[in-house]
Formats: C-alpha cells, structure tokens, sequence
C-alpha cells in the first residue's frame, strides 16, 4: 500500500516537471471551451438571401418584407432571372434563394393555393438543413396570416386557424451554448485521461524503465493503479475546471447534482483509463498510441451524439455506441446539468459503465501481465 | 557450504519466433564469485539475463537463483537481486536523488539504510544529486545505475553490458568498484564484449551465438590455447594481413590493436624465413612469440 504512495508521489512529480503538462491541463481546457464553444455553433446568424420575384404583387411583397424583417436574412440582391441567382450562389454571394413565379398572388386568391421556390445552397448539408427549416418557418407564418385575411369576410369569421405554441424544455431558448459546453467537456476529459494514461505507459517502455521497474518487487496492480490514479485526479481536476468556465463564463445552467456528475464521471473514467491502459500494451511507442487512441476518439467522438442525436443513427450505429462509452458520458453529462436527473435516471448508464469499466480493466490488466 | 551454487543454470534455451537466440546454455555461479559472460554482440547474453532476472521466459531448460526458479518463484527472486539494463533505464526526468530515493523506497528500505554499501560509487556523484539523471554523462549514469541497482543491498548483482560507451578511465573505475563490491559478499553476474575485461573475473564463460564454448578462469583459459602465437608488427600493417594470408605455413591471422597475432600450422615459424618473404613490401618488421589471451581463445574457439 505505501508502494502505491511512492509511485504516486513520483508520478506527480514527473508530470508537474513535465513542461508540456501544465499548458496542457490549464490551458487545452480554456481553449477548447471558449473557441470551441463560440466558433462551433449551429446557429445561422445572416443567412444572404437572393430575392427573384417575378409576381410583384402586394402578397410578394409582404413576403419578401417578412424575410428582410427576420434577423437571420440579409437580402443579398434582387433580380428577375433565375440564372442570374443562380450565378451568385456559384460565386458563394447567395445561400439561399427564393423564387416567387409569376401569378403568385393570383393563384393564391383564385385556388387558395400557390407554389413559390426554394433553392439552397447544399454545399453544407447542416447549414442547408437550418436554412430551409428557418425558412419554412418563416413561409408558414406568413401562411397563417394569409389564411388569417382571407377568411376575414363575415362568415367565416369564427373559424380560427390552429396556433401551435412551441416550448422546449431544459433549454428554452435552444442556446447552442448550454448544449455544446457539457459535450466539450466531454471530450476534454478524454483526452487528457485516455492520452496521457496511454502515453505515460508506453513512455516507460520507451525509456527502458519499465524493466527497472519489473525487476522490483512492486506487484502489477501497484503500479497499474500507481498510473491510473494520478490521471484520474487531473481528470477530475479538468471537469471542476471546466464546469467553473462554463458558470462563469456561459451561464451554462448546472441543475442536477454536482456530486453526482463527479460520481458518475468517476466510473466513467474507469472505463477511459482503462481503454488507455490496454492501448499502452498495444502499443510500443508514443507514436503508435497517438494513432491508436485517434482512431478511437475519432469513431467515437462523432458517433457520441455531441453534433447530431444519436436517435436519428441507424440501427447498427446505435448498436455500436453500446461500446462507446463517449455515448453514455455525452447523454448524462446534460441529463445531469440541464435536466437536474437524479441518480435513478442514469442509473442504466451508470451501471452499463460500471460493467463495461470492470471487464476493460480485466481485459487490459491480463494484456498487461502477459505483454510485461 | 562452500560451494553453494547461487545461480544455476541447466540447458536454457529461449526462442524468438523462428531465432533461436540461447542454445542449450548451462553454467553455474557460486557464492560470492564474479562471473563474466564474454561474448560479441548478439550471442545471446542478454536473453540470458533477461531470464535470470524473471523479465522472460525461458523456450525450455530451468534457471535458479538462491535454489529459487526463475519462473515459479520470481517475487522472492525480485527482492533480492540488483539488475543493471545494458541501457540506461532510471527515470531521466527524476533527479539523481529522486531516483535513489524511489527505487530504496520499493524496495521497502530508505537510501541512508544501505548507504554504506553504496557510499564509495554514490559520493562521487553525490555533488550532483540535484541534477536530473537524464543531463549526467556517460560514466555518471553507470554510477547511479550500480548505486540504484545496490540501494536495496541485493545478494546478488546482474549487470548487462554495464561498461558500453563509456570511456576506458570509467570502465577501469567501475571494474575496481565491483572487486569491492566482490570482497563485501555479492555474487556478481556481469556480461561484456571487451575481452580485455575478463581477466577481472573469477570466472568466464566465453558465449558465441546462443552456445557457451568454455567455462573457465581466465588464467585456465589461457593455458589452454595450446599453440604458439606470435605477433606481428610492419609499416603497412593492412598489406600485411593479405600478405601473411598468402603464406603457407601461417595458419590464423588477427588483427589485435597495432600488431596481428598469427598461428602457424607446423606450431613453429622460422624467423629469418617469415621476415624474407615479408621484406619486399614491408619495412621494420617485428616479431614476438607471445602468450594467449582471453581474445585469442575466443578466436581460436569460434573456429572450431
């Protein structure tokens, strides 16, 4: 038990001497929250839209006015041929543009119902995907105002259109920030305790040490745990560091229970240091843990769900996040500060975690004592 | 107990996938003897050491150290050895004294236990114990080597190589420094290219390609050479090899420093006759009837 103590303290002192690890634990984490978090965000802020209407009318008129008056649309030009607009989105000067054909108000009134065009820019597919879904809602508000004038004559009168009122919850006013942040977070303590656990272990190899320290009569789990635990605290460390810029800086609402989160995030980095150690026995050199743990993190990191839900996945997708524990840790982490879950909310993640961390830690510390 | 056998080793071989690197090894080192292992790079020394230090596994044969195997009973082996890695393998990033300090610590004893046995090589790098190990030179580093490999006062020292790349002033040193450490009690298992190095031991084994080809003293060794050598010395010491090749009588050529060591196959050379057939191209020719040595051996046995 006092061995594990040494170890510990040597530990420390090798990775506070270490002049890449303190800019690494303080600075990585500022970085990634507050670049990530403003650069990456989903939100369309001026969307340039080419206007070509060829109606003229008070209607297409009224619906131009409706999308000069919304935030998110600057009017990027105006013309009467299709093939000019389409020019300007060749030449990146238009995102969207919107096509009203002649007749527009005509047909509106005569049949009740008429066709305008939409023709986006898909070069992004996201960035498409939230141009026409933000269009569509301006199109149909519009719509419901039409309907609203049309049916203005007496007899009608008592026939109301249907008003949806939308409320999201958790995140009210769908702040990409207050999503975004907790899944920053989880990659950040990732890597940190996935790459350095890996790392560490290997460099001992690679210096040779580790035949030093195999000719003494530390046990393997001494040592396995005597380069586990360091990692784990600077982990943890990360996650208190992290959760204090995002209070302070984004506002990000922490609901649920802190302990908790740090409870879970415990189990969690059991099944990441775990993985880490078993790539350590895979690999001999640091530059074959960079490759290895990339690929993983890669895979993992996109099929996690911190960009897209991960119910939208296929099904064999969603069968393989069973091994991804980015997947568990990216749901609770927000289950936990968004929604304020309770331990029986997560209690599926958190014992899938603990099996999943108990059988890695098996598999890699048998690895160990045969590769060793 | 006087002839209590502290390391044995019986028919050990170990295999790499298709490289049989030890072939059917057998020796054995009594208490308090220092043994040498001589053998050129790749003769499987290493391997050996790595076995008898229950970092590997032998392919088959049995190894013992204190009547302890190096398979089964590898914990109680651990504890009491002092191995010393043909590379440097202390934490370069740790201190002089950090490194000292955690390996006593695993061992379960502290550095001012033990520092007698240690005070002679540790107090020469003692000024120095605040500088990370990875900033010492050569010779330093063989130092706190030995000192961390001691620091748990072990019965029993293995050192790979410990003399290679460093210069001949902290080779000599060192070897002065594992006579005393002999004298103090510890049975001493060292391997080494330099043959120069093996008159220092007790006993060697002389190793080529995974098989010992004699276990001796190096005194015995010698006197088993059983031939006449002379050496050789000319202006042009590169023609003179080609050139005594070209002579019938000469059997073995070597080249040994500045002068070559040369056999002949009647066990006898004729001075006058070796120096007229040399004289067209050579000048200030010498020759010397010589003894053995440890080199020669090794030669002489390799080509048998």
């Amino acid at each position: 038990m006092k061995k594990i103590l040494y170890i510990l303290q040597k530990e420390f002192i090798q990775v506070f001497r270490n002049k890449t690890m303190l800019p690494m634990i303080f600075g990585v984490p500022i970085i990634q929250l507050v670049v990530l978090v403003h650069a990456a965000t989903l939100e369309m802020k001026s969307i340039d839209l080419y206007i070509v209407d060829k109606d003229l009318s008070s209607l297409s008129t009224k619906l131009v006015n409706k999308f000069e008056g919304s935030p998110f649309y600057t009017i990027s030009g105006r013309s009467f041929s299709i093939d000019q607009a389409n020019k300007e989105i060749e030449n990146n000067k238009a995102d969207v543009i919107l096509h009203i054909p002649n007749g527009f108000e005509h047909n509106l009134i005569r049949n009740n119902s008429s066709e305008i065009q939409l023709l986006i820019d898909g070069i992004n597919g996201t960035a498409a995907n939230l141009i026409n879904a933000y269009s569509i809602s301006v199109i149909s508000d519009f719509n419901k105002n039409i309907i609203v004038d049309l049916t203005q004559m007496p007899k009608m009168a008592e026939m109301e259109p249907i008003s949806i009122q939308t409320s999201f919850w958790y995140n009210p006013e769908l702040n990409y920030k207050t999503y975004m942040l907790p899944g920053i977070l989880v990659i950040l303590v990732t890597i940190i305790s996935l790459f350095m656990t890996a790392m560490n272990i290997v460099r001992e190899k690679e210096m040779g040490t580790i035949e030093q320290i195999n000719v003494t009569p530390i046990r393997k789990y001494e040592f396995i745990i005597g380069k586990l635990v360091p990692f784990m605290i600077i982990a943890l460390f990360e996650l208190a560091f992290g959760l204090t810029i995002g209070k302070i800086f984004f506002h990000i609402p922490i609901v649920g229970s802190v302990g908790l989160l740090f409870g879970f995030t415990l189990v969690y980095l059991l099944v990441v240091l775990s993985l880490g150690l078993f790539i350590s026995t895979l690999a001999s050199t640091q530059q074959q843990v960079m490759f290895i743990s990339f690929f993983f993190m890669l895979v993992f990191i996109l099929m996690s769900g911190i960009f897209t839900p991960t119910e939208s996945m296929p099904l064999w997708a969603q069968r393989v996040n069973i091994i991804n524990p980015f997947y568990y840790y990216m749901r609770v982490i927000r289950m936990i500060l968004l929604k304020g879950s309770e331990f029986w909310d997560i209690s599926r993640e958190f014992f899938s975690l603990l099996i999943y961390g108990t059988i890695m830690l098996s598999l890699a510390t048998w690895r160990y004592r045969k590769v060793a | 107990m006087d002839n209590e056998y502290i390391i044995e080793v019986k028919d050990l071989k170990k295999s790499y996938d298709k490289v049989e690197a030890v072939k059917g090894v057998n020796f054995s080192v009594s208490k308090g003897e220092l043994f040498g292992l001589i053998g050129p790079d790749g003769a499987g020394k290493t391997s050996i050491f790595r076995i008898l230090t229950t970092l590997l596994y032998p392919s088959s044969g049995e190894a013992t150290i204190f009547g302890y195997n190096v398979v089964a009973d590898y914990k109680k082996i651990r504890n009491n050895i002092g191995y010393m890695p043909q590379r440097f393998s202390l934490y370069q990033d740790l201190s002089v004294i950090e490194n000292l300090e955690f390996f006593a610590q695993v061992f379960g004893t502290t550095v001012e236990q033990n520092y007698d046995l240690i005070k002679d090589i540790y107090s020469q790098i003692e000024p120095f114990k605040n500088r990370l190990a990875g900033k010492l030179s050569g010779g330093m580093k063989q130092k706190l080597a030995l000192s961390c490999a001691l620091i748990h006062s072990p019965d029993v020292l293995i050192l790979d190589e410990p003399t290679t790349g460093v210069d001949a002033v902290s080779r000599k040193e060192f070897w002065e420094m594992l006579i005393r450490l002999k004298q103090k009690g510890i049975t001493i298992l060292v391997s080494t290219p330099y043959m120069d190095e093996a008159n220092l031991c007790d006993r060697v084994g002389l190793i080529q390609d995974g098989k010992i080809m004699t276990i001796n003293t190096p005194h015995h060794i010698t006197a088993q050479f059983g031939r006449k050598l002379w050496e050789v010395k000319s202006d042009n010491i590169y023609r003179l090899i080609t050139d005594l090749k070209q002579i019938d009588f000469v059997d073995t050529v070597y080249p040994f420093g500045e002068f070559l060591h040369i056999t002949s196959k009647t066990n006898e050379i004729d001075d006058n006759k070796l120096k007229a057939l040399l004289q067209p191209n050579h000048t200030s020719i010498k020759l010397n009837q010589i003894n053995a040595n440890i080199e020669d051996c090794f030669m002489e046995l390799m080509n048998k």
